[in-house]
């Protein structure tokens, strides 16, 4: 069966049910009692098989299984949470994202079968409940005889497929042949978006397993939606019924699948009577069953509920659960509940935001047309004004359609800590605060890097072992925070811990073994620019080389992430404290706000985001420290940066008495940069100057201008 | 389809955009040429090699800009009214804007009367893949763009 079509889709919903997943064992192992996280873990296990399953990802379907089966024990509280049983989970589950990451990157499972895994599952079994696995065993005798029975109630829903005599025929033949007619109706989940695709998915499977005849409502209305939640199929197979239903029923979001061997005396032979029984039945779902009619309701879930069982292990609870027709009714509660959202493909809005700068760089030439002539009417200038406010508008739509909360990244955090805090024996806790903090996509997608280091780096390097936390007085289990938050046009998150904080003398030593810095600097260099050498590639202080960080590479690769998205990184420490990195990035990429200057007869944009003021200087207010031209701005010494010398600019250099400073900052340091125009704000489209041209570092990218011409934007980190 | 014919003609005979540099004859293959402009304002970048000699506004998107003549160890660019800027498709890298003299016109070459022994190496670097004859005697210095658009990515 082709189900690449479906592959994306199915990638998609893996992830969310392991996140899913990963959030709730991590609830568990906090409240192991908790049956509504024991139930969503549950449904999502689940769901996951049954995808698994209809995708042909054996493997994976195998070790949710197993998992499953465990989770199950748990349900019905045969087993207690252990640590033992998390841990083996947690192993599960990186296992599946191992399945799930060779899915996306080759369409294949791979060939990993995890049997330690499923063993270990196993033994969790039948270590801790030795008496369920008895019970298991008896159940499915059980199950059998009742199956066996559902043919001979009346009425049911495949009886009412109309059915002609040249199919009663072809079943007559076929049962000679020795196959088999099975009637089967499948229930679709009411949460479920789009059925029809279940559906097909579910004939698609069922048509593997045999020839289907017939089915209520037609091929083609199922196709077209027109059904209510479940649908009927006639099946002539030489399959047996159980795998028919099973293979019906593995398709995700199936509620439930009954179905029966086909008794031609009985099924389509009294359409009108069918859908006068099918009349009332309805109803009885709709509302709250009448008295009355109690006793056939809640005999036929029942029977659903049962061979639901038998085919997807131990579903006893949630069948229970879904006993009463009522309840089924009632919308699945939790996250499921759909809210005003729709998934769009990523390249759509980039497209979408390709559009829009288009259209900011017409908006711009219109504008500086208008400007330029002198005869321009009061009406065009007031539109003009008018398709400005709007395009900016519009821009700033996009730009928040392209926004999705930092949680995509940091939910993973949570599982992480708790794994290195095994892994290294320190306990740790992570404090998250402001997840719902939004940032463009392509940041977003980036930042899971640079934050998994710092995380690693705080847990592994930051904070002391436990036995030295409590000779410091400090509190044994060590604390890790992430909090997020915008701060104007920024984002800012900060990775904290109360840990040793950097032992600044430590860098120095391992500087100078290096021959990173000289004997002379490093007397001179500050504390804070000692920090700064962590940066550097190949440069790790950790005393002792760990699986967790400590090989030299981090640091650096952090902050070289962390600029190419016009971020920086700073760190603040105090020993025996703790220490805080700080990342700042900016909100949009794409379209920023910024000050063009003139500088010599070149064009330069400074983006205002990194703008700290604007100053006139006299001549004769430049020093020079050690060779460095500085000014005394209001009691701060910043260096001033000649940027017509600093860029090269061509052209002859006009010595003024008084010249004009744009003051940027880069942390909590700042330059002023001497310009010789200043030209006013704009609002541009930041371009990338492509692979040719990387080498300038003062140089970010490149915008297009109102009158078409190019001007470069002033990258201010590089400046300061 | 279409890339079969073209894979065809081009084992027979091959089209070049002959251009000239200074007072030289240079051809570079039809199909490696996106696009032919006019000159135009370039916007210098600061600390490039200086044969980049910036970057131009192409329909929208930043275009970076060559100079043929330096690339190839010439005298600087004199931009005259013939001054082209030919663009040129590398594979990965996206586009790069070659500045010419002047664009002259198509020629197509047989593979006979293209020779590709003659060693024309400037500086060690092979620019020049080989030298077209033409009926009418001239002689065309075959550019390989592959060589000269790639240099400076690595």
């Amino acid at each position: 069966m082709d189900v690449s079509q479906y592959l994306d889709m199915f990638l998609d919903e893996t992830k969310e049910h392991l996140q899913n997943l990963n959030d709730q064992i991590m609830h568990l192992e906090e409240e192991p009692e908790d049956e509504g996280t024991i139930n969503e873990i549950f449904r999502a296990a689940h769901t996951l098989k049954g995808m698994a399953g209809t995708m042909g990802f054996q493997r994976m379907q195998t070790l949710t299984h197993d998992m499953e089966n465990v989770f199950s024990e748990v349900r019905s509280g045969n087993l207690k949470v252990q640590p033992k049983i998390i841990d083996v989970l947690f192993s599960c589950l990186d296992a599946l994202e191992e399945y799930t990451k060779n899915i996306q990157e080759t369409s294949d499972e791979g060939t990993n079968d995890n049997e330690e895994l499923i063993r270990a599952l196993n033994e969790c079994l039948k270590k801790e409940a030795p008496a369920s696995q008895d019970k298991k065993a008896s159940t499915p005798k059980e199950k059998d005889k009742k199956t066996d029975e559902v043919p001979s109630q009346p009425a049911e829903k495949w009886e009412q497929v109309a059915l002609n005599d040249t199919l009663k025929n072809a079943i007559k033949e076929a049962r000679a042949d020795g196959e088999e007619c099975y009637g089967i109706n499948v229930k679709i989940q009411e949460k479920c978006l789009l059925k029809a695709a279940r559906a097909f998915l579910v004939v698609r499977t069922v048509g593997e397993k045999g020839e289907i005849i017939a089915s209520n409502p037609s091929m083609a209305d199922i196709e077209d939606e027109k059904f209510d939640w479940d649908f009927t199929l006639v099946v002539i197979s030489s399959a047996s019924l159980e795998e028919v239903i099973k293979a019906a029923g593995n398709v995700s979001e199936i509620e439930n699948v009954t179905g029966g061997i086909l008794d031609l005396d009985k099924a389509g032979v009294f359409p009108g009577k069918a859908d006068a029984d099918q009349e009332p039945k309805q109803k009885e779902s709709e509302q709250t069953a009448a008295e009355k009619k109690e006793e056939q309701p809640s005999k036929a879930p029942q029977d659903k509920a049962e061979e639901k069982e038998e085919d997807q292990t131990e579903e006893g609870t949630a069948a229970t659960a879904e006993g009463s027709q009522t309840e089924k009714k009632a919308p699945p509660a939790g996250k499921h509940a759909g809210g005003k959202t729709i998934r769009v493909d990523i390249e759509k809005l980039d497209e979408l935001m390709n559009l829009v700068s288009e259209l900011i760089i017409a908006k711009n030439s219109i504008v500086s047309a208008t400007q330029e002539s002198l005869h321009a009417q009061k009406g065009l200038k007031d539109n003009v004004e008018y398709l400005e406010r709007v395009t900016s508008n519009l821009h700033e739509s996009v730009m928040k359609a392209r926004m999705v909360p930092i949680e995509n990244v940091t939910n993973k955090f949570p599982r992480m800590i708790r794994d290195i805090s095994k892994k290294l024996d320190k306990k740790m806790e992570l404090y998250m605060t402001g997840e719902d903090t939004e940032l463009d996509r392509t940041v977003v997608d980036e930042l899971g890097d640079p934050l998994m280091h710092l995380l690693r780096n705080s847990a592994d390097h930051g904070l002391e072992e436990e036995s030295v936390r409590i000779s410091r007085g400090k509190n044994p289990v060590g604390s890790i925070f992430l909090d997020a938050r915008q701060v104007g046009n920024n984002v800012v998150i900060e990775v904290r811990d109360d840990g040793n904080g950097i032992d600044v003398e430590a860098i120095k030593k391992k500087a100078l073994e290096r021959g990173v810095i000289t004997a002379e600097a490093a007397e001179t260099m500050t504390d804070k620019e000692l920090i700064d050498l962590l940066f550097l590639p190949s440069f790790s202080t950790a005393k002792k080389v760990t699986d967790v960080s400590g090989r030299g590479v981090g640091l650096d690769v952090v902050k070289s992430k962390i600029e190419s998205l016009s971020g920086e990184v700073e760190v603040h420490s105090t020993l025996g404290e703790g220490s805080t990195w700080t990342i700042r990035l900016p909100m949009t990429l794409a379209i920023i706000k910024a000050l063009m200057v003139r500088v010599g007869n070149e064009k330069y944009a400074i983006p205002l985001a990194s703008i700290l003021s604007i100053e006139s200087i006299h001549r004769g207010d430049i020093k020079t420290i050690q060779n460095r031209e500085v000014i005394n701005l209001r009691g701060d010494v910043i260096p001033l940066v000649r940027l017509f010398d600093v860029l090269e600019v061509v052209g002859d250099k006009v010595p003024a008495e008084e010249m004009t400073a744009v003051v940027v900052k880069k942390g909590d340091r700042s330059a002023a940069l001497v310009i010789d125009e200043l030209l006013g704000q704009l609002e541009i489209v930041i371009k990338p100057l492509g692979k040719y041209i990387k080498q300038c570092k003062y140089v970010s990218g490149a915008t297009i201008l109102g009158d078409g011409e190019v001007a470069l934007i002033l990258d201010a980190n590089a400046c300061v | 389809m279409n890339e079969v014919t073209e894979q065809k003609k081009a084992s027979e005979n091959r089209q070049f955009i002959v251009i000239r540099l200074m007072n030289e004859q240079y051809g570079i293959d039809i199909r490696n040429v996106d696009n032919i402009v006019r000159m135009q304002k370039i916007t210098r970048i600061p600390k490039m090699p200086k044969h980049l000699v910036g970057i131009i506004n192409l329909r929208g998107e930043v275009l970076p800009v060559m100079s043929l003549r330096v690339k190839m160890g010439l005298e600087k660019d004199v931009y005259e009214k013939k001054t082209r800027i030919i663009v040129v498709k590398t594979e990965q890298e996206g586009n790069l804007g070659v500045i010419v003299d002047e664009v002259r016109e198509v020629v197509t070459l047989e593979d006979a009367q293209v020779d590709s022994t003659l060693d024309v190496r400037q500086d060690g670097k092979a620019y020049v893949s080989g030298v077209g004859k033409r009926e009418n005697g001239d002689l065309i210095s075959l550019l390989d763009m592959g060589v000269i658009s790639l240099e400076d990515i690595n």
